[in-house]
């Protein structure tokens, strides 16, 4: 290698430090912001951006927790939470019942054909909602189901489904067939083999599965905007943003609360799982 | 060893990898339990993407499920409407704008999360945080950011001499700047995506690369641009491809933070389409708008196609 001088070396040293620094502070600041709105007295959160004396970063008066029992005791955000985790538990079912079997089929028993099938399942995922919401919407009122939790649970699982047996595929791959192999000479069926040996193998796999169909749900925006319009239905993405804001009242306090509450435990969960994420996408551009 | 088993000393000598003969009866297994997924995925993607398609040719509007047939009168008047040429403007500065940024950006971040330093796992979840959240939600954060009154960054261009006093920024009420805070949310929510997956990309190539370009003389610059880029070139690819889509498809941010205004004029295609489609009610028209969504997808189709079976030959 070549030497690098005692002097150069601090410099790059002060310079990695400075830019880490910069993108932390650029990617936490809105989420600072929302502690800080979430506890602040009203008196101390709207002085008005022109007074330059009063540093609007710090607690100018102590904090209180009124915004928080707003936010419980005389919204809906409650219903909105439970809303959304009926929705959510009812979508990873369905995710996983249709998932977990196309997922395994596609890594074992369809060969060359189950390549390119895969491929056109994942493209699927981005067929974006945008494009979509005109023709559900017309789906949605055929049925009879607008205004209903159903409609949400019957369209999700169009972004869940092909993303995750994408994911279940790869994971299906990476185990060794010798397994269900060598449970099939010992008298096992495939599918007693599925159900006895893989299944319980692929726990780490359904789990990252259970989690991203989970997250993808509560993050879901559009198809909620258009299929809700009761507000006691909405789910908490939409219920937030649409119903929290009454007219011109300010409520700064409990909406940051609302959104630093629905979004923390989600950006921890999601962490964990974010590198199995990323690697679904990156699946042959890497070798 | 019972009899139905069809001689399974041959089956285990003979690994089924992709390619090789697979049995009859794990083919129909295999068709069966993937069966369930094609159907679902025909009736709810690919027969509404074709009913967009469809509809986009039609007068349909919200209230009634009758219609009539109108040709490409959805799309002429479209094309002929300024809202409509403003938000095609817009998305494709948007797209262009947000993804060059992000680029740039996570080419530095994800090196410089290359290293190893202290607090590096802390510092990783914190940067990843933007992108875990519900956009939604981080959206209303930036909102009150922006807030026309109380906006912090006021304060701070005020604090720091930027604004004289009297002098004031009307953030989402002014198309300019408008635009600029949605670009400035959506990089802030891309970036950690993408870095991700360049970071992937960096740490596939072998060291000794590196240390090849270094004896041979080749600056930090040099490596960079001659050595390293080119070997991430699929890794960009993706980074790219899935970035535009993801930015050109949104309407989320504009909706939340603008609503298209002032006057439509930071409508992006696909808010216009929710606008037009959905709380207009010209079902028709929102769809002609949503169509022209489907060239940007459609090129990207093709090239994942593409570099899928280039992998597969490598």
């Amino acid at each position: 290698m070549v030497a690098v001088s005692p002097a150069r070396r601090a410099l790059n040293a002060v310079v990695h430090r400075a830019t880490i620094l910069f993108f932390i502070a650029f990617a936490i600041f809105p989420f600072y912001w929302m502690v800080v709105t979430s506890f602040k007295q009203n008196a101390d959160l709207y002085v008005g951006a022109t007074d330059i004396r009063h540093n609007p970063f710090i607690f100018n008066r102590p904090p209180t927790l009124d915004h928080l029992r707003t936010l419980f005791g005389q919204t809906l955000y409650p219903t909105w939470l439970m809303n959304t985790l009926l929705v959510g538990v009812a979508v990873v079912g369905i995710t996983l019942l249709l998932a977990v079997p196309a997922g395994y089929s596609l890594a074992r028993l369809t060969g060359r054909w189950g390549e390119r099938l895969s491929i056109a399942i994942f493209l699927t995922y981005l067929v974006p909602s945008t494009l979509l919401f005109i023709p559900f919407s017309r789906l949605v009122s055929l049925l009879g189901l607008t205004n209903s939790h159903w409609a949400l649970i019957l369209i999700y699982p169009t972004f869940t489904v092909p993303f995750c047996t994408w994911l279940l595929m790869g994971f299906f791959k990476s185990l060794p067939k010798e397994i269900e192999e060598s449970a099939m000479v010992d008298g096992c069926s495939r599918v007693g083999a599925i159900g006895r040996i893989v299944l319980p193998l692929a726990v780490p796999g359904l789990l990252t599965v259970v989690i991203f169909a989970l997250t993808l749900v509560i993050q879901e925006f559009v198809y909620s905007l258009t299929f809700i319009s009761s507000v006691e239905k909405m789910t908490v993405s939409v219920g937030v943003p649409v119903a929290l804001v009454r007219g011109d009242v300010y409520y700064w306090g409990s909406l940051m609360a609302a959104c630093l509450i629905t979004s923390i435990p989600i950006a921890i969960v999601y962490n964990f799982f974010l590198d199995r994420f990323i690697a679904g996408f990156t699946v042959g551009a890497i070798k | 060893m019972s009899t139905t088993t069809s001689n399974p000393a041959v089956a285990v000598a003979a690994p089924l990898s992709a390619g090789d003969t697979i049995r009859r009866s794990d083919r129909r297994l295999g068709a069966i339990m993937l069966a369930p997924t094609l159907v679902y995925i025909g009736l709810l993607v690919a027969v509404p993407f074709m009913l967009a398609l469809f509809l986009s040719l039609t007068n349909s509007s919200a209230g009634s499920l009758e219609f009539s047939f109108v040709g490409l009168a959805n799309f002429r008047s479209v094309m002929a409407s300024p809202v409509f040429q403003r938000a095609l403007r817009n998305t494709f500065v948007f797209t262009l704008a947000s993804q060059v940024t992000v680029m740039v950006l996570g080419n530095i971040l994800a090196r410089a999360l290359m290293k190893s330093f202290f607090g590096k796992s802390v510092a990783r979840f914190l940067i990843l945080m933007p992108w875990a959240a519900p956009i939604s939600l981080a959206t209303l954060g930036w909102l009150w950011i922006f807030d026309s009154t109380f906006s912090v960054i006021n304060w701070l261009l005020l604090v720091v001499g930027w604004l004289q006093p009297g002098q004031w920024y009307y953030w989402l009420g002014d198309t300019t700047l408008g635009m600029i805070a949605i670009i400035t949310i959506h990089v802030w929510r891309m970036l950690p995506f993408s870095t991700v997956i360049l970071l992937a990309g960096l740490t596939s190539i072998p060291s000794e690369v590196r240390e090849a370009a270094a004896i041979d003389g080749a600056g930090t610059l040099a490596r960079i641009f001659q050595v390293e880029i080119p070997m991430m070139k699929p890794i960009l690819t993706v980074a790219v491809l899935f970035g535009v889509v993801f930015t050109f498809t949104d309407m989320s941010l504009v909706y939340l933070l603008t609503r298209g205004g002032p006057y439509n004029s930071t409508h992006v295609l696909a808010s216009l389409a929710f606008q037009d489609g959905v709380l207009g009610g010209d079902v028709g028209r929102g769809a002609a708008v949503a169509i022209f969504l489907v060239p940007v997808l459609v090129v990207l189709a093709v090239v994942m196609l593409r570099a899928s079976r280039r992998a597969e030959v490598v």
